[in-house]
């Protein structure tokens, strides 16, 4: 597979990077503040917090988005994946304001903007840092099971 | 040891700082290892085309080093909640993800020797402002 351009395939799981992981943060803090303040003298209510429902519609959320992100990591770098689907920034912002009613001042806005424009310049780059070829043990018999099948 | 004193209304300064960087260090430590530890497995759409998704499945969770992010992460995640528990979200999650990304790119340099040339400290450095900003 070319690492010099993503295909469509890959810019969708990253997109999901970006989307699912907001989305879970937006529904763990929908469920926490919910909850009476937990400290460090009662760790169980931490535990008992996982099982109340925005929390484990926000965890199923961070399920997808790991699944997604462990799959771009094995064709980029971690310093093209990260930054590049940093988008989330921006998507948990809106979030925070137009369904946490939270308020959020210009200086945050422009943060968020800042980051956004930081994103920018790493998606432009090279997705992938080039080393020697080198078939990875994994792949190399996952190769040896698909001529098995064959 | 953070000690929160009971009832926290408002967290402070050095507080909240400390609940940040507990979720940057621990999320940076799972990362670095989790992304060391895909690249050791290599590109997992074709090992899903060559040995279906099971096939795929198999190499993540066979590769130790997966599960030495994933503790990290977990780690992180619990920090993540515990800072959420009394901060806002539009603080905590921006804040936390683009402090990680700096420190990421740092990582990435130093550990998985990535090619982080000056497009990739650009955009830390412009994270770096955002941060700054979100944090006022």
């Amino acid at each position: 597979m070319s690492h010099a351009r993503l295909s469509p395939r890959q810019y969708l799981i990253l997109g999901l990077v970006a989307l699912c992981a907001p989305l879970g943060d937006t529904c763990l803090s929908r469920g926490m503040t919910g909850l009476p303040d937990i400290t460090l003298a009662h760790p169980a209510t931490l535990i008992a917090a996982v099982f109340t429902p925005w929390i484990a519609l926000g965890i199923a959320l961070l399920i997808g988005f790991f699944a997604s992100y462990l799959t771009a990591l094995s064709w980029a770098d971690l310093t093209f994946v990260l930054p590049a689907t940093a988008f989330g920034n921006v998507i948990v912002a809106l979030l925070a304001r137009f369904w946490l009613h939270e308020p959020i001042s210009l200086e945050r806005w422009a943060g968020v903007v800042l980051i956004t424009v930081g994103v920018g310049f790493v998606a432009r780059g090279p997705s992938l840092t080039e080393r020697p070829m080198a078939q990875e043990p994994a792949l190399a018999e996952a190769a040896h099971a698909g001529k098995e099948h064959v | 040891m953070i000690t929160i004193p009971y009832p926290a209304p408002q967290p402070g300064f050095w507080t909240a700082t400390a609940m940040i960087a507990a979720i940057i260090l621990t999320s940076t430590a799972g990362e670095v290892l989790t992304a060391a530890a895909m690249k050791s497995i290599g590109d997992l759409d074709e090992i899903r085309a060559l040995s279906g998704l099971k096939g795929a499945i198999r190499a993540v969770l066979t590769c130790p080093l997966f599960f030495a992010g994933v503790s990290f992460l977990a780690l992180a995640f619990f920090a993540l909640l515990f800072a959420l528990n009394h901060l806002n979200l539009s603080l905590v999650a921006p804040a936390s993800a683009s402090l990680t990304l700096v420190t990421n790119a740092i990582a990435g340099k130093i550990f998985l020797k990535e090619n982080v040339d000056r497009r990739r400290w650009a955009s830390a450095v412009l994270v770096c402002i955002g941060v700054y900003l979100l944090a006022h």
